[in-house]
């Protein structure tokens, strides 16, 4: 009996942080498909989707999916190449032994501490010197800093490429390059995906950098592209309604990511308990 | 070999941020003091703007100028964003020729010599009589033969009011503020309120100041004065006090769906609030079409003939910016003549502060909104009376943000608005002292 009404008291407390998590999506998606975004209400009423969207992605000439294409631009771009990087950087920490490991580690990890406005003043000026200011990589290249992900890559090299394994690797005649890509990538692949998502959700959300560096509307992502619409809703009240629908819709390409991606995920639990 | 690869990789992963000693506005070598004279050859401005629908505009000025092309940048409105990127780019050198500034934050962009003195620029002090008077002392600070920006929009305020009910309940429309705060009672004894008191607008309150004669900040040339409490302020202060203390005021958040709820239901009567408040009513309450009015402001002694003025913006230019006589043209161009005016009205429903805008087409109609009133008759006069000798500070956004908290204190009972005043005073003057802006007190 015991056992029963603990894991119902279990379920009971999920499904009670499910509803409260999944209510705003619900409430986004409800109002995204009401009319003109008198969005108040958990229930549909004059339902209106496809207009909606056909508005959204038709305003000012389709500028919205513009800004959806920049956000992916920018972040799996950034995303897949920063994951290599922190991957790279982790591993060589863990695996190899040099002089200033430590001191090394301990300066990336404290990046992880610096907030990002305090990183933003700097940025400009050092991309304005490189007159690089207001363009793509103004965004791109800042985006592929990851330091947590060099932490994680680090403690996962450590546990779950064996030490021995890269010695049969050696002594086989493998450089350590090639048995960086052919041996460890493979064993550390649910730690990758974990600093990719994390990494991709970072880059996505990104508001400060692109907010302070672009001022070409056809650069934005759709984090600043819907703030902008946001902060014009008095002078053009149907944006109240445009911003509803195409905060929803930019929830689409992470769905995405995370739905495709999750099945690396739950292999990587077990790995590394074996020894 | 591949260690000393892996340690280059690590090395080019720790940005050092050499920040330039770059000083502000240096990088202006000569453009400055050349003063303002045509360029040979063919020129490209940038502006940055926030108006909805600016580049609309300004591809008109670019059809008809191939020698003078503008490049139009945007983003979010200046306090959300657009300010403090105008201030990074005025340290890294690179701020665009043109900028949208709104009257209130012009002290803190002049504060930094920021902007560039148009008054070499004959064009544009020769168009100081296409301006209403009180919107050119707001870019000039009061300075004889000098001018920082020329006025773009203005705000004049008026009395938005509920007609049918009004009449329904034969209240008499209010022309001074006592018969206003009578007709609050008689309003609430009807079920409703005679308006919504904002604590999350500061400027409007200021705009009530600006009315009663009030003098937030004033400056002798060397030293700031801060005074949010002088007596006009305080009278305007008791004033709502009392209006909020009798509960004759609703006190719900702006800008939301409950504000725009209470006036769709008819729960608030009236708002006082500037010309493109009539978009705001009509966009936020539908089902009241065709029953609203504007009248002028309530007055504080009657007969007399004062407005506020609730927001506005001018086009400057930049300290730095290498053409300084074709930026001051376009922006004359795009706020004083007919065919800008009209597209700028189009595009974003701006009311001109150029004097010509009175007269616009689009300005000189009915408003089937408001029962067909040609109500911007009203603004037009209300424009004419806010009064020329009003000054902001230069940390308006401080100012704002800590009256804001203050009167969000006072209307949930917590305070009075005279308090939240006096406290934001003091941290105003705190921070002016913070920022090494002379200050007295």
């Amino acid at each position: 009996m015991s056992v029963l009404s603990r894991r119902a008291a279990a379920m009971l407390v999920m499904a009670v942080c499910t509803v409260y998590f999944l209510t705003p999506l619900w409430w986004l998606f409800v109002g995204s498909t009401k009319p003109g975004g008198r969005g108040v209400g958990l229930w549909f009423d004059h339902f209106q989707l496809g207009t909606n969207l056909h508005a959204v992605l038709t305003y000012q000439d389709g500028i919205f999916l513009r800004w959806l294409v920049n956000s992916i631009g920018y972040t799996v771009g950034a995303a897949a190449i920063g994951t290599l990087l922190a991957a790279m950087c982790g591993y060589a920490l863990a695996k190899y032994r040099f002089p200033g490991r430590e001191t090394l580690f301990n300066i990336v990890l404290g990046g992880v501490l610096v907030p990002a406005t305090a990183l933003a003043l700097p940025l400009f000026l050092l991309f304005s010197k490189a007159h690089a200011a207001n363009t793509y990589w103004a965004v791109f290249l800042p985006s592929l800093v990851n330091p947590f992900g060099v932490y994680l890559a680090r403690i996962y090299a450590a546990s779950s490429v064996p030490d021995e394994l890269l010695e049969a690797a050696r002594i086989d005649g493998s450089g350590e390059v090639r048995s960086f890509f052919t041996v460890s990538v493979r064993l550390m692949a649910p730690a990758l995906v974990t600093i990719f998502l994390f990494h991709f959700v970072a880059v996505w959300n990104n508001f400060l950098l692109p907010l302070i560096m672009l001022g070409n509307q056809k650069l934005f992502p759709v984090t600043l592209g819907l703030y902008t619409w946001n902060s014009q809703v008095d002078q053009r009240p149907e944006l109240r309604g445009l911003v509803l629908v195409g905060a929803c819709l930019s929830l689409a390409p992470m769905l995405i990511a995370f739905l495709s991606l999750q099945r690396f995920w739950r292999s990587g639990l077990g790995a590394g308990s074996l020894k | 070999m591949r260690r000393t690869l892996a340690i280059l990789l690590l090395s080019t992963l720790s940005i050092t941020a050499c920040s330039s000693n770059s000083s502000s506005g240096d990088s202006s070598t000569g453009a400055a003091a050349a003063g303002c004279a045509p360029a040979n050859g063919p020129v490209t401005l940038s502006f940055t703007s926030w108006v909805p629908d600016i580049q609309k505009v300004v591809d008109i000025w670019n059809q008809a100028n191939p020698n003078i092309q503008v490049k139009v940048q945007t983003g979010p409105n200046g306090n959300g964003g657009t300010y403090q990127n105008f201030f990074n780019q005025l340290k890294a050198g690179n701020a665009p020729d043109l900028g949208q500034i709104e009257y209130d934050a012009l002290p803190s962009f002049r504060v930094q010599d920021g902007l560039m003195d148009l008054g070499t620029c004959s064009d544009v002090t020769a168009a100081k009589d296409k301006f209403v008077d009180w919107t050119w002392s707001q870019v000039s600070f009061g300075e004889q033969g000098h001018v920082y920006a020329v006025p773009q929009d203005a705000g004049p305020m008026a009395l938005f009011y509920r007609k049918d009910l009004f009449e329904k309940n034969n209240i008499k429309v209010p022309t001074t503020w006592q018969e206003y705060a009578d007709a609050a009672v008689k309003v609430k004894a009807a079920g409703g309120y005679i308006t919504n008191f904002s604590t999350g607008d500061p400027n409007q309150f200021a705009g009530f100041a600006w009315q009663a004669g009030a003098h937030w900040f004033t400056n002798d040339g060397t030293n700031w004065t801060v005074s949010l409490t002088d007596p006009a302020t305080s009278k305007v202060a008791a004033y709502w006090q009392d209006l909020i203390d009798k509960k004759l005021v609703s006190a719900v958040p702006p800008w939301t769906d409950e504000w725009n709820n209470a006036y769709n239901t008819d729960k608030d009567w009236t708002w006082v609030s500037a010309v493109w408040g009539a978009n705001t009513i009509s966009s936020g309450a539908p089902k009241t079409s065709g029953k609203w009015a504007v009248a002028p402001m309530p007055q504080w002694t009657a007969g007399d003939q004062a407005a506020g003025d609730w927001g506005g913006s001018s086009t400057a230019v930049f300290k730095g910016s290498k053409h300084p006589y074709e930026a001051a043209k376009f922006a004359l161009w795009l706020n004083t003549s007919t065919e800008a005016l009209t597209a700028l009205n189009k595009a974003a429903s701006l009311y001109p502060a150029a004097k010509a805008g009175a007269t616009l087409p689009a300005l000189t109609e009915g408003v089937p909104f408001y029962g067909n009133q040609k109500i911007y008759d009203v603004f037009s006069a209300a424009s004419a009376q806010v009064k020329p000798d009003f000054t902001w500070g230069p940390t308006m956004t401080q100012t704002y943000a800590d009256a804001g908290d203050g009167f969000k204190a006072a209307a949930s009972g917590t305070g009075t608005l005279l308090k939240a005043l006096t406290d934001a005073q003091a941290s105003t003057i705190q921070t002016l002292k913070s920022q090494s802006i002379p200050v007295k007190g």
